[in-house]
């Protein structure tokens, strides 16, 4: 993200918008100013309303109102120059757009935001199982952001627990090795807004998963967001994970919850579907 | 969508948050997913939802078009339609409702149009099951939050942290949510007011503005 000094009138109502608080007024050139290493280029500064006003006459406006102390308060999601301009990023740096900016489309899933379908199409996709549990570790969320290093280093704690990684996940997709949770090197010292690993293991994992992740939380610098889950049964009930987090002392109030409403509906799939069920007659 | 999992509060702070998402399965059942999509949302507006979106823009959203008097008298409508018409691909659409009541009727009316598709629901835990249960749904799946994790001390206080993570992709910053909180607080913003730009910012259309207000109201006499 680049901002126009030609444009920008140093208004800063720009700087609280940043989630990365990576925009300050350089008192140099008296302009609004990105901090490169710090913005995770999500593109939040770019949305902000515009109005397209003349630089030259806003400025000359705010000196006016500077000399008499006159403080006039602005709406405060507007940039009156529309001064922010998205520049063309290359690889590793355009990372950052992609695991920060939701309206990004991840190319390795085809799914924006975070990138993973996780339980949400659950039913009709199967990836977890009555007693499998899924795992969505999130790393630099809310507000804090996170670099690759650090994802790996939990990567490589959780490989060596022997988890599988979810194969339709944009963090596995940069994956150099699975089974050591190794990431491509060029990318280690990118900072995102966030990102999930997501993970699958048997229920009796639980504990040690969850033990691992709180441990490596401690040695990286972020902040992480752990969500879990499961399939109900039959009933529409979870008798398997919920008793076990509780034995851990985990509270979990909210949820997201997948009603069982979907069902396969492409040609194709539906053939495949049709013929996994034949499978066993044959 | 985790991006609705992890709002901060506890049960009783989300008894006027429901977020009710669809979702299409690449290779399952995105094939002519777009109008199923469109009903899903159709059916969501009729219930009077808090706000809406379709993973580009929600039903409040910024402008570029604005004139130099916005900063005097700037009008707020949200526009389901807007939002409806611009589904043109495969992928999350949502709706908050700030009731059960509202929610279970919508969901109900969800079930009876058998869209196929993965239909969610991003509230407490309970909350969730009540609402299944009242529509004769048996969950499928469940995904709890185990909320955050954070030894180094990077997060604000929590009436910060509940405006906020309300945009679980954190385009709602720690230092908007506080600006907003101060400028209620001092008198030179109305709840409405503030709780509109927050709003703006999350471009799936899942912050529950009717939440913000409550909790903005809360705050002005209550500091954290």
């Amino acid at each position: 993200m680049l901002i126009d000094p030609n444009k920008c009138v140093a208004c800063a109502n720009c700087i609280p918008v940043c989630p990365m608080g990576a925009i300050y007024v350089d008192p140099e050139i008296n302009r609004a100013t990105i901090d490169r290493d710090e913005c995770v280029e999500c593109g939040t500064c770019f949305r902000m309303s515009g109005e397209h006003l003349n630089p030259t006459m806003v400025r000359t406006f705010r000196k006016l109102a500077k000399v008499f102390r006159f403080r006039f308060e602005p709406e405060p999601d507007v940039c009156p120059t529309s001064a922010f301009v998205m520049d063309e990023l290359e690889w590793p740096r355009i990372a950052r757009r992609v695991f920060s900016d939701p309206l990004v489309e991840h190319k390795s899933t085809g799914i924006h935001g975070r990138g993973t379908e996780e339980v949400k199409t659950n039913d009709v996709a199967h990836r977890v199982e009555v007693g499998e549990v899924g795992y969505v570790i999130e790393f630099g969320r809310p507000g804090v952001g996170v670099r690759f290093h650090h994802i790996q280093t939990m990567t490589r704690a959780l490989a060596r627990l022997g988890v599988t990684f979810e194969a339709k996940n944009p963090i596995t997709h940069l994956m150099l090795d699975k089974s050591t949770g190794d990431l491509k090197e060029d990318l280690l010292d990118e900072k995102i807004l966030s990102a999930i690993v997501e993970i699958k293991t048997r229920v009796d994992m639980v504990q040690p998963v969850l033990d691992t992740v709180a441990e490596v939380a401690k040695h990286i610098d972020t902040v992480i967001a752990v969500g879990v889950s499961t399939r109900c049964d039959e009933r529409g009930e979870d008798t398997e994970l919920a008793p076990v987090l509780e034995e851990l002392g985990y509270s979990f109030v909210r949820a997201k919850t997948n009603m069982g409403l979907g069902r396969v509906t492409n040609v194709q799939a539906k053939e495949e579907v049709s013929d996994e069920y034949a499978a066993p007659v044959r | 969508m985790t991006n609705t999992l992890h709002r901060y509060g506890d049960a009783e702070s989300f008894r006027d948050d429901y977020i009710i998402f669809a979702i299409p399965c690449k290779g399952k059942n995105d094939e002519g997913s777009v109008e199923k999509l469109k009903t899903f949302l159709r059916i969501c507006a009729s219930h009077k939802p808090a706000n809406m979106g379709n993973s580009q823009f929600g039903s409040y959203r910024p402008s570029q078009e604005l004139k130099p008097t916005v900063h005097w008298s700037r009008e707020v409508s949200v526009d389901y339609d807007a939002v409806i018409d611009a589904v043109h691909k495969a992928g999350t659409v949502a709706a908050v409702f700030d009731s059960s009541e509202k929610a279970e009727a919508c969901l109900r009316e969800v079930k009876e149009a058998d869209l196929g598709l993965s239909v969610n629901v991003s509230t407490s835990v309970q909350g969730a099951k009540n609402l299944g249960e009242c529509c004769g749904i048996q969950r499928h799946s469940v995904e709890y939050s185990l909320g955050f994790t954070d030894p180094h001390d990077h997060l604000p206080n929590s009436q910060v942290l509940e405006l906020s993570t309300m945009c679980g992709h954190g385009m709602v910053s720690f230092n908007m949510a506080r600006k907003m909180l101060d400028m209620v607080r001092e008198g030179r913003r109305t709840t409405d007011q503030a709780v509109a730009t927050l709003a703006r910012f999350c471009p799936c259309g899942v912050y529950n503005p009717e939440r913000a207000k409550r909790l903005l109201e809360d705050a002005r006499t209550h500091q954290a």
